[in-house]
């Protein structure tokens, strides 16, 4: 490289009217690119954080969802006693039958309603899922029409805050306690007493049997017995892998993500293209000037690349600075994000999660643009004739 | 007296544009010697050809035929690369616009040539300081071109032609941009570079006042030497 960088970026600084357009519509794709893939990010480590090593899922053969799920209780008898469960001080089997139903609540003011997980567990629930800790109030009562909310729910939905009372299926409810579920799926749920959800929602069998291994060895001996048991058409997966699966909607994010990036991107490609070309034409008798001191052809596009590229960059340096400001914004106002998952068609909430890896991706796609934009501006200054451009007033 | 060393050896040059099916002479078989440390004016009428004559000789066009040695070299026969380090190497220009970059400093437009040598950044700034101070313009050398007036941008371009140390500086009518007084100091520059620097310089004008600074002038006519 011959020719100072200081000379390509006073001139971008120097044209900041034209290059002004282009720096915005570059730091706009980076900002919505990095925008929506930390939504994804966000979602999908919701989903990855969910779930105990030690843990088991236990749902029906063949459910995508434990709300499609059935697991009946002839099936957990002959589950709970086999030797590969844990037990607690009192020689109880750690298990828990849950029943998962949805539920239609009305949002905060007055936002329309919204399909909402409702979780009856056993009373070993809450401690085989040690994530989740209680903020506010109490735990619910067995045998009582009580309910316990994540906050962030509760920050959404009407009535569920504590000693409010919420109507679903056709009873009223009584929020006692709130729950922070610790960035995991659980913060898009409604816990109560599993026998009381089965008898409020009308149920016979429960969705899903949450189990705790006493090893490792045990649990793929676990896995092994239920698998080969003909009577038990019951399929078995770690809960952290269980959970992982279930937040297939991230994919989504990503695609619409990755397809809004690029649409725009042909958009900023032609902005910059436009700028570089605008650029060429005003400076065409320094390029002749250039060309006559000596600087080869190569260096005249080289040039023009990397100044094409320095004006993408800055785009992308806005865009991730847009995206980051956003980011602490929604911290620091304790902004939710809430989407409807494609696997159990229930809401579930998320927070942006801009990692550094995003970052990068962001600036590497911006520089790309500016690179592929300025790469026919280029190639025509470094091929205009000498004479001629030195004739251009 | 030892008979001077010609630097520019110029034989039966001619130069054909072809616009469509009309063909234009643009010089016409000629044949010329310039020697070392020679000031020498090219003039005639617009169209004559002195243009595409100093283009020739500068490196920056080639003829129809002919040939064009500078320095033994024939730059006719070189090619694009091989010509642009040559002119590098040695060749000054000045136009008759300034041509500065307008984003760099003086200083930086007279370093410009030298980012393509191999010295050291100490070694073009002393380089750069040297040629500004020739042109008496050591005290701007952090300005702007569009914080000077038009004269000493042009001994910008004079610096920026000489820093390099090139045997021949070609000038394009250097003053045709200028007001009489700035006319005059940047045609003393010229004649002192040839007079006490014992650089060729070739200059094209059409004003008879500035072809007067030179040491010898020839008139060209459509694409022929007059005299």
């Amino acid at each position: 490289m011959k020719l100072p960088i200081r000379y390509n970026i006073r001139n971008v600084i120097v044209r900041w009217r034209s290059t002004l357009a282009t720096i915005i519509g570059v730091a706009l794709v980076v900002a919505v690119y990095i925008l929506i893939q930390s939504l994804a990010a966000g979602l999908e480590k919701s989903g990855r954080n969910t779930g105990d090593p030690r843990n088991l899922m236990i749902v029906r053969k063949g459910s995508t969802a434990e709300s499609s799920s059935q697991v009946n209780r002839m099936q957990l008898q002959t589950i709970q006693y086999l030797p590969q469960i844990a037990r607690d001080a009192d020689g109880k089997p750690l298990i828990s039958a849950d029943l998962v139903v949805l539920v239609s609540l009305p949002r905060r003011e007055g936002a329309g309603e919204a399909n909402v997980t409702m979780r009856g567990i056993s009373p070993k629930g809450a401690e085989l899922r040690p994530q989740v800790r209680l903020v506010e109030g109490r735990w619910f009562t067995p045998g009582k029409r009580e309910a316990v909310v994540s906050t962030k729910m509760a920050q959404r939905f009407a009535n569920t805050e504590v000693g409010g009372v919420f109507k679903t299926g056709g009873q009223e409810l009584r929020v006692v306690g709130l729950f922070d579920g610790g960035d995991t799926a659980f913060d898009s749920e409604i816990w109560m007493d599993a026998d009381e959800a089965r008898s409020l929602f009308d149920r016979e069998n429960y969705s899903s049997a949450l189990v705790r291994m006493t090893s490792p060895e045990a649990a793929a001996e676990f896995v092994k017995r239920l698998e080969s048991d003909k009577r038990l058409p019951l399929r078995v997966d770690p809960e952290i892998a269980y959970y992982s699966e279930q937040t297939r909607t991230s994919k989504m994010f990503q695609v619409i993500g990755m397809f809004l990036a690029v649409s725009m991107s042909i958009g900023a490609f032609f902005a910059a293209m436009n700028t570089m070309y605008a650029s060429v034409g005003a400076r065409t008798r320094e390029i002749g000037t250039l060309r006559v001191l000596g600087f080869r052809r190569r260096t005249i596009l080289l040039s023009f690349i990397v100044e094409g590229a320095i004006l993408a960059g800055i785009g992308g340096v806005i865009g991730c600075a847009v995206s980051f400001a956003l980011q602490s914004l929604s911290v620091a106002l304790g902004w939710q994000f809430g989407t409807m998952s494609f696997n159990t068609f229930s809401e579930v909430v998320f927070q942006f999660r801009i990692t550094p890896q995003l970052a990068v991706q962001g600036l590497i796609f911006a520089v790309l643009v500016g690179v592929v934009g300025s790469l026919f501006p280029a190639i025509r200054a470094s091929r205009l004739p000498v004479i001629a451009a030195l004739k251009v007033v | 007296m030892p008979e001077p060393e010609t630097i520019v050896a110029i034989r039966n040059l001619s130069k054909v544009y072809s616009q469509g099916e009309i063909q234009v002479t643009a010089l016409n078989n000629i044949s010329l010697d310039i020697a070392r440390g020679e000031f020498l004016t090219l003039m005639g009428p617009s169209g004559s050809g002195k243009s595409t004559l100093l283009h020739i000789i500068a490196g920056i066009d080639r003829p129809t035929s002919g040939e064009c040695r500078v320095q033994g070299v024939n730059v006719t026969q070189l090619n694009e690369s091989e010509l642009a380090d040559w002119r590098n190497q040695n060749v000054g220009f000045v136009f008759q616009t300034f041509n500065l970059i307008p984003v760099l400093t003086a200083f930086e437009n007279v370093e410009l040539p030298l980012l393509l040598t191999k010295l050291s950044r100490k070694q073009r700034q002393q380089l750069v300081s040297t040629a500004l101070e020739i042109v008496g313009l050591a005290d701007r050398s952090h300005h702007l071109p569009r914080q000077l007036s038009g004269g000493q941008e042009q001994r910008v371009a004079i610096a920026r032609a000489l820093v390099t140390d090139p045997s021949l500086v070609v000038a394009d009518e250097p003053t045709g941009n200028l007001d009489s007084h700035s006319a005059q100091e940047v045609l003393t520059v010229l004649q002192s570079l040839s007079r006490t620097a014992n650089k060729t310089v070739i200059m094209v004008t059409h004003d008879p006042k500035a072809a007067a600074y030179g040491s010898r002038s020839i008139h060209l006519e459509k694409g022929e030497l007059s005299n």
